[in-house]
């Protein structure tokens, strides 16, 4: 099985909503990839996420999680294997400290004691929580509380992490923690990640980004095939990583840029060649 | 009206084994008509600062001048309304607030507090509307049958249906995705330009403060510890860097440059000025 | 935030800090049982000095405790007042129609005094001491019994944890909201009655509307990490006794004893 999520043709509309949320969307995502889903509010990116582990049934249309179909007897199974981390670090923090909410999923599924203890351990461990195992969440901050969600999902072991807009609510400093976190698993185990994101720098991350738009794909193509189209994006109410908007700076001063994407590595470098032959 | 910090000290709980410093000894002036942002980490005092430009906290000592108003620990609770209308305050995530049945009635609860009558605050409530760029047809709508960026402008509108003179804004994007925090930004800027209003923004976005910002606040551990422009207080990487602050993504990639052997003078803040500081460095616009 | 009654508890390591909260709960409970016992100021006394040496042993600071009786003083005094009026017996100090302060009013209104103040150092003790999470848990704990008769005491155990979870979020969002209506002009705590009540609506409809939005983000979150009841579930948090709750239920048997032989 290299396909950890497939999803054909899934619709889905909002009971009472006259227009569909998602219309005709299909999208296979490998294992161990990193997908970003990017798209203005209201372009259907959430409902998307909650119909890959059932918290919506589609209205039309079939998932494939891990090679099993999402159908009723399915559900709880595939529950097991996708983890999500969702936008308000306050509201889906469960437990009354951080070790209880890592062990809240565990205790779901009936785990024996002694098997959650060394699993909560491990996974405060891999979110370097540890020393926070016994704080209460009022007294973390949001980045805190979302490595403590991130550790509930790993405690799972599961195969996919899905981040709903996970970095939203947070601070620069927490934004940066919860996306090196999230690097770091990969290093250092296979995880599948969907993230669904309005910033610019975790979806630099991705393998692979694909824009949403009034509940269709848009576009779909790596970072750099994605961020070369530049103002484009600013209209579909999207953001432009900072390189490419001073590549356009700069093209609308006169100035030969290469049209294909650069990271700020790339463009320092360039900027270099053309200082060093002046 | 000029805002004016003398020596404020605010100490949470005062008396009670929970207390703990809320401010330490800040002096500072927000002038008239400025646009003012307040830049420090998550604890840093920011909201404290804040809370304390409209006397939702009174100074534990010193005073703060708000207009004509003296406020300082001995100041009674009553009488406080007019310095209230005077200063208009957008908490974060200020969609929170909206409790009316409808958007209108939402609008007009401010005004109405400070004595509007009700056809003023219907009239208020309108205007408003239209200014943070929503169709008039929600006025009728409940507030809770809206988007979230939406409401977010509901609840501006009712802080500007107050007509105050200072509008203080305490990461008024936060959540929004980037065309609304962009469409917000410029709405605040316009509202600066035309109607007038000084602006006080706590935010964590640099390039906001460069864009946007005329004078910056710079909260540490309770104290003010820099202010002066954008301009001055980006001139030094290194000392932000050590108070975990960001650097506007223009000046950041300026840096990278100077490793490089660029030179820049001043250091841009945005990517026009990087743009046009780079220009000659390599070689003018017929670059081939 | 810590004004609330709840949130008081005072963290420490000390003897007391370490028991079990099932101990500390049922040793409370008897305690409160057994003042009943006493009947003269030798067993009063013993009382006290029992009750001293527990405040010693939690290392909490006196003045907790004197403000823990602060808000019954009025109650206290009442009942006190009412003893000494209306006790007759031994010797008559004062009389005045039929009030008369007699020797015997004075000493049960002593004794009333002392068994109120003592209670409230005792429950003080027991709130000051334990986390309201840990009291949750030996409240399930010792229910845990009635699941025979079908009582769904894991899931009660459940929504009490996170009642108690999200009262520092309720209360952080309470605050919020209430500057924000501040700042738009509402005077709480001012006016008439009527007045008063008009100015909680703009602060309890985004209340409830939050606790709505928590409630449905919470479930969605719940859901998606596999909570499907209380049935199949097992469990994180467990308590265990260890050998200075039985030394805690040795010196109430003590206790008991002295009290037994040194009562009137």
């Amino acid at each position: 099985m290299t396909e950890a999520i497939q999803i054909d043709h899934l619709s889905y509309t909002y009971p009472d909503a006259t227009h569909p949320a998602l219309a005709d969307v299909s999208l296979d995502i490998a294992q161990g990839e990193w997908v970003a889903i990017i798209g203005h509010n209201g372009s259907g990116k959430s409902t998307l996420a909650k119909n890959i582990n059932g918290l919506l049934a589609p209205t039309s249309g079939q998932v494939t999680v891990a090679g099993l179909p999402l159908t009723e007897e399915n559900i709880w199974d595939i529950r097991a294997k996708v983890g999500i981390v969702f936008q308000n670090p306050d509201n889906q923090f469960v437990g009354a400290t951080v070790a209880d909410d890592v062990a809240f999923g565990l205790e779901n599924r009936g785990m024996p004691r002694d098997e959650m203890i060394v699993r909560v351990d491990d996974a405060l461990e891999q979110v370097n929580m540890s020393a926070f195992s016994s704080r209460e969440p009022a007294r973390l901050s949001g980045g805190q509380k979302q490595r403590v969600a991130i550790a509930g999902i790993i405690a799972q072991r599961p195969d996919i992490i899905i981040l709903d807009e996970a970095t939203s609510m947070l601070d620069p400093a927490g934004r940066l923690e919860v996306l090196q976190l999230i690097q770091a698993l990969r290093e250092r185990q296979s995880l599948t990640v969907l993230s669904i994101t309005h910033d610019i720098d975790e979806a630099a991350s991705a393998d692979r980004v694909i824009i949403l738009n009034d509940g269709a794909i848009k576009e779909s193509g790596t970072p750099a095939e994605i961020f070369a189209r530049g103002p484009e994006l600013i209209e579909l109410g999207l953001d432009v990583p900072f390189a490419e908007r001073l590549k356009h700076a700069l093209i609308s001063r006169g100035v030969n840029m290469p049209a294909h994407y650069l990271d700020e590595e790339g463009l320092v470098n360039y900027l270099w060649t053309l200082h060093s032959t002046m | 009206m000029d805002i004016t910090f003398d020596h404020v000290s605010f100490t949470y709980q005062a008396g009670t084994p929970f207390a703990g410093e809320g401010l330490r000894d800040v002096s500072t002036t927000i002038s008239d008509h400025s646009y003012t942002a307040i830049i420090g980490h998550t604890g840093s005092g920011k909201s404290t600062l804040l809370q304390h430009l409209n006397a939702l906290l009174k100074p534990t000592s010193g005073s703060v001048t708000i207009g004509d108003r003296v406020i300082t620990a001995e100041t009674n609770n009553k009488n406080l309304k007019p310095l209230r209308q005077k200063v208009g305050m957008v908490f974060q995530f200020a969609e929170n607030q909206l409790f009316e049945q409808t958007v209108a009635k939402d609008i007009a609860f401010g005004p109405k507090n400070f004595g509007a009558s009700d056809d003023e605050a219907a009239a208020l409530a309108k205007q408003m509307v239209t200014l943070v760029g929503l169709p008039e047809e929600v006025l009728t709508q409940s507030p809770f049958d809206l988007s979230g960026g939406q409401m977010r402008r509901v609840a501006i509108a009712g802080v500007l249906a107050m007509q105050p003179q200072v509008l203080v804004l305490d990461e008024p994007t936060a959540g929004l995705d980037p065309a609304g925090r962009r469409d917000m930004m410029t709405m605040f800027e316009r509202l600066h330009e035309t109607q007038g209003l000084t602006i006080v923004l706590v935010t964590h976005q640099m390039d906001d403060v460069a864009d946007f910002a005329d004078h910056v606040l710079v909260m540490d551990q309770g104290a003010l510890i820099k202010e002066g422009s954008p301009r001055e207080i980006f001139a030094d990487p290194d000392w932000l860097r050590a108070h975990q602050l960001g650097l506007p993504k223009a000046t950041a990639m300026a840096e990278q440059l100077m490793a490089k052997g660029f030179r820049f003078d001043p250091l841009p803040l945005t990517s026009d000025e990087l743009a046009d500081q780079l220009l000659p460095q390599i070689g003018g616009a017929h670059h081939e | 935030m810590n004004k609330l009654i709840l949130g008081r508890y005072i963290p420490g390591d000390s003897w007391i800090h370490q028991l079990d909260p099932r101990t500390k709960l049922l040793a409370s409970f008897y305690y409160i049982g057994i003042i009943f016992l006493a009947n003269d100021w030798k067993s009063y006394l013993v009382m006290t000095l029992a009750t001293f040496f527990m405040i010693w042993l939690s290392k909490v600071k006196l003045g907790f405790f004197l403000r823990g009786v602060r808000p019954m003083l009025w109650l206290i005094l009442f009942t006190v007042l009412l003893q000494v009026f209306f006790t007759t017996g031994g010797k008559v100090y004062w009389q005045w129609g039929w009030l008369a302060i007699t020797q015997f009013g004075l000493s049960n209104g002593a004794f009333i005094f002392m068994r109120f103040v003592l209670i409230i150092f005792i429950s003080t003790l027991l709130t000051l001491t334990t986390q309201p999470l840990s009291l949750a848990d030996a409240v399930e704990s010792l229910l845990r019994p009635l699941r025979v008769l079908h009582v769904p005491v894991t899931e009660l155990a459940l929504v009490l944890q996170i009642a108690l979870r999200f009262v520092p979020t309720l209360m952080d969002q309470t605050t919020k909201i209430m500057n924000a209506q501040r700042a738009r002009g509402v005077d709480f705590g001012s006016g008439n009655l009527f007045q008063q009540m008009k100015a909680v609506v703009p602060l309890l409809i985004p209340l409830f509307v939050d606790s709505f939005s928590i409630a449905e983000d919470l479930a969605t979150a719940m859901d998606a990490r596999g909570y499907q009841g209380g049935d199949g579930r097992s469990k994180f948090r467990v308590l265990k006794y260890h050998r200075r709750d039985g030394a805690a239920a040795a010196g109430m048997i003590v206790l008991t004893v002295l009290l037994l032989l040194l009562r009137a």
